[in-house]
């Protein structure tokens, strides 16, 4: 298997600086791969912009352009528009960010993009905060966490909002194609975006990827921690098609949210705290219920 | 053969011969009407643009940014508070070099909201790397978005054609509007080259992280291709002038006058026609600036060099200075030209600008103080 990592991906150079352990570039990795390089990547500003674009240093082997951190989404309608107009039928456009792009500050403008119908994949990293500017909570931090903007102190307890459910977002758009996974499943992850991209029009793939700084954990958890959120049933990892559910990953023996949580500092003041401990293990019960992840 | 059309219909109209191959826009008065008919032209099939709805201004300079760098023509419009949403994507267009077109239907900024014009809106975007062009009436409006795409797309900067909002925008003037062919002679299709816009066979990177190693290089390599672009801007207006038969001054100013007028008014946009109306009976000198960004110093010195006072009407105010070409007027001048600058604000939020308005600043203009004066109509 690591000879197989270690293989040169022309799509995504080495190089880069991103921290030893990214979830995120590993996903990457797979992500160029399977998208090959009749594609042009919009980016969002974040962590992978900054680790992979210094000037003169770029590690994209398909054309690659950034703007800024909300507008990836319309740039990306933009080019498409631009390829159909020039002819070009068969280059196809991926637009991607992290959880702040997506969730917060683009997301009025994604949801324009969904409406429009552009033939867009739209891909967020989810890590769950802000991280390249020092862990500030996002609208898909989960409850309980902590971050430099929700500090665990004496009189809370972390993150106090709810992480915002996009999976109900995207499906409210009517997206042809809507997918969930993790770093856990780096074929899961390759297999999604090859079939995404049989699709035309919006699609959207969200996935969680670890950060080694921002939640506190080992350079060599990505993998695990990527597995233990599917595992517990804390991050539902689904497939739809045209709205209907198609493909899930089974929770059937669900672990003890303890065995996910314990490897990550954000949420290590809960981790002897039971009754917060209880809440986050019923939000693992609420989500195997709501997807039918048991059946 | 002239038409008497709107102001907005011309600008459409003449658009639509540019043949941009993305068009985007949202909402906006004064500006709606002529993405309007951008869109009407569309389903009558008499236009093969894409026409793509945007959910806020923001996101239309985005789609339109996203169009041009993938190597297509793109057209955009806005005002006010639109263009005030879109500035985070105005400075990222123009360091990215994509030669958008935008019209701006000139109008004033909230708060408190108010619909009319001024010119408050654009010149809010002055730092940002576009070039900004002011029409005085609705001829120069067809005739400045024809030059428009040619300077963008020969210089790689965008282009912000201004025409003030309602008074230009809504009103029927003669005009006359080229014909396709003659168009298509002056601006041949956009090919942009190869390494020049998004392309799958020749992978390239735009808009990377740039450290403090090369940041400040890479801007001041920008400003220097941006002040060179006067020289294009120039030459396309005599190009345009010698094929279209008109001419507006040099493509960066216009005087009007003798050039020995002791008192000059200096001026930008559709006010230059009041200026005109009233300079009937008295002597003063006429400096219309056509072009805000780059700013044409050495022409603004050469046709200044004999006045002894200069008015500069503006119809904007940097809160706090002054009027916003007032000041730019004092930088230019300073230490090189002899006549005294005064500014005079006029005309904020659709207040009339009548002649009384005009005989006012040049009975004021001789005034020593160095106070702006604000000048109401009768």
């Amino acid at each position: 298997m690591p000879e197989k990592i270690l293989k040169h991906n022309p799509l995504f150079n080495p190089g880069h600086t991103a921290c030893a352990g990214c979830g995120q570039a590993m996903t990457i990795q797979h992500i160029t791969k399977a998208l090959g390089s009749d594609v042009v990547i919009v980016n969002a500003t974040g962590c992978s912009e900054v680790y992979s674009s210094k000037y003169g240093e770029s590690a994209w082997g398909q054309p690659w352009v950034h703007s800024l951190f909300e507008n990836s989404a319309p740039l990306g309608s933009g080019i498409a528009a631009a390829l159909h107009q020039r002819g070009n039928k068969t280059t196809r456009v991926v637009v991607q960010g992290g959880d702040g792009a997506t969730f917060d500050i683009g997301f009025g403008l994604i949801s324009g993009m969904w409406e429009r119908g552009d033939d867009v994949l739209y891909i967020c990293y989810d890590n769950e905060a802000y991280m390249n500017t020092g862990v500030q909570s996002s609208g898909s931090t989960p409850h309980f966490a902590n971050t430099t903007t929700t500090p665990a102190g004496k009189k809370n307890h972390g993150s106090q909002q709810y992480k915002k459910n996009m999976i109900d977002v995207a499906l409210a758009h009517g997206l042809r194609y809507m997918a969930t996974t993790t770093c856990g499943y780096l074929d899961d992850i390759e297999n999604k975006v090859r079939k995404a991209m049989t699709f035309s029009g919006p699609r959207y793939i969200q996935i969680l990827t670890t950060c080694v700084p921002g939640w506190g954990t080992k350079e060599d958890m990505a993998v695990d921690l990527g597995k233990l959120a599917s595992e517990t049933g804390l991050y539902p990892v689904l497939e739809y098609i045209d709205g209907a559910l198609v493909n899930k990953m089974k929770v059937t023996k669900p672990k003890p949210v303890e065995e996910y949580l314990k490897h990550q500092k954000r949420f290590i003041h809960i981790i002897k705290d039971p009754e917060r401990l209880a809440w986050v293990q019923g939000l693992a019960k609420r989500n195997i219920n709501k997807y039918g992840l048991d059946k | 053969m002239k038409n008497i059309i709107e102001g907005s219909r011309a600008v459409a109209l003449t658009i639509k011969m540019c043949k941009p191959g993305v068009v985007s826009a949202y909402p906006i008065t004064p500006q709606t009407h002529i993405v309007e008919d951008l869109a009407r032209f569309k389903a009558d099939g008499e236009a093969d643009y894409q026409y793509l709805i945007a959910e806020s201004e923001f996101a239309a300079a985005s789609i339109v940014l996203g169009s041009s760098l993938g190597g297509v023509r793109s057209y955009t419009a806005s005002s006010s508070q639109g263009l005030l949403l879109m500035t985070e994507v105005l400075f990222s267009i123009a360091g990215l070099r994509a030669p958008i077109v935008l019209t701006c239907a000139n109008r004033a900024i909230s708060s408190p909201i108010n619909i009319w014009n001024d010119q408050q809106d654009a010149l809010t975007m002055r730092d940002s790397g576009w070039i900004m062009l002011y029409c005085e009436d609705n001829q120069e409006a067809i005739d400045l978005h024809i030059q428009a795409y040619k300077i963008a797309e020969a210089v790689k900067f965008p282009v912000m054609v201004n025409m003030d909002g309602f008074i230009l925008t809504h009103t029927y003037e003669p005009v006359d509007l080229p014909g396709q062919k003659e168009v298509d002679a002056f601006l041949p299709a956009y090919k942009p080259k190869r390494g020049f816009y998004l392309d799958s066979k020749n992978p390239a990177s735009f808009g990377p992280f740039v450290t403090p190693t090369t940041y400040m290089e890479q801007r001041q390599e920008m400003f220097g291709d941006f002040i060179g672009s006067k020289t294009v801007i120039k030459k396309v207006a005599a190009e345009f002038a010698k094929k279209f038969g008109r001419k507006q001054g040099d493509g960066l100013v216009e005087y009007i006058g003798s050039g020995n007028e002791d008192v000059v008014l200096v001026a930008m946009g559709s006010i230059v026609g009041t200026l005109r109306e009233s300079k009937k009976g008295v002597n003063f000198g006429i400096l219309k600036i056509k072009t805000f960004r780059p700013f044409p110093d050495e022409e603004v010195l050469k046709k200044l060099s004999k006045a002894k006072y200069i008015a500069v009407v503006d119809k904007s105010i940097s809160m706090g200075a002054e009027g916003i070409l007032a000041m730019e007027l004092k930088r230019v001048s300073c230490g090189r030209l002899k006549g005294r600058i005064k500014s005079f604000v006029v005309g904020l939020g659709g207040k009339d600008i009548t002649i009384g308005v005009i005989e006012k600043i040049v009975k004021e203009v001789k005034k020593s103080d160095d106070k702006i004066a604000w000048v109401y109509p009768e």
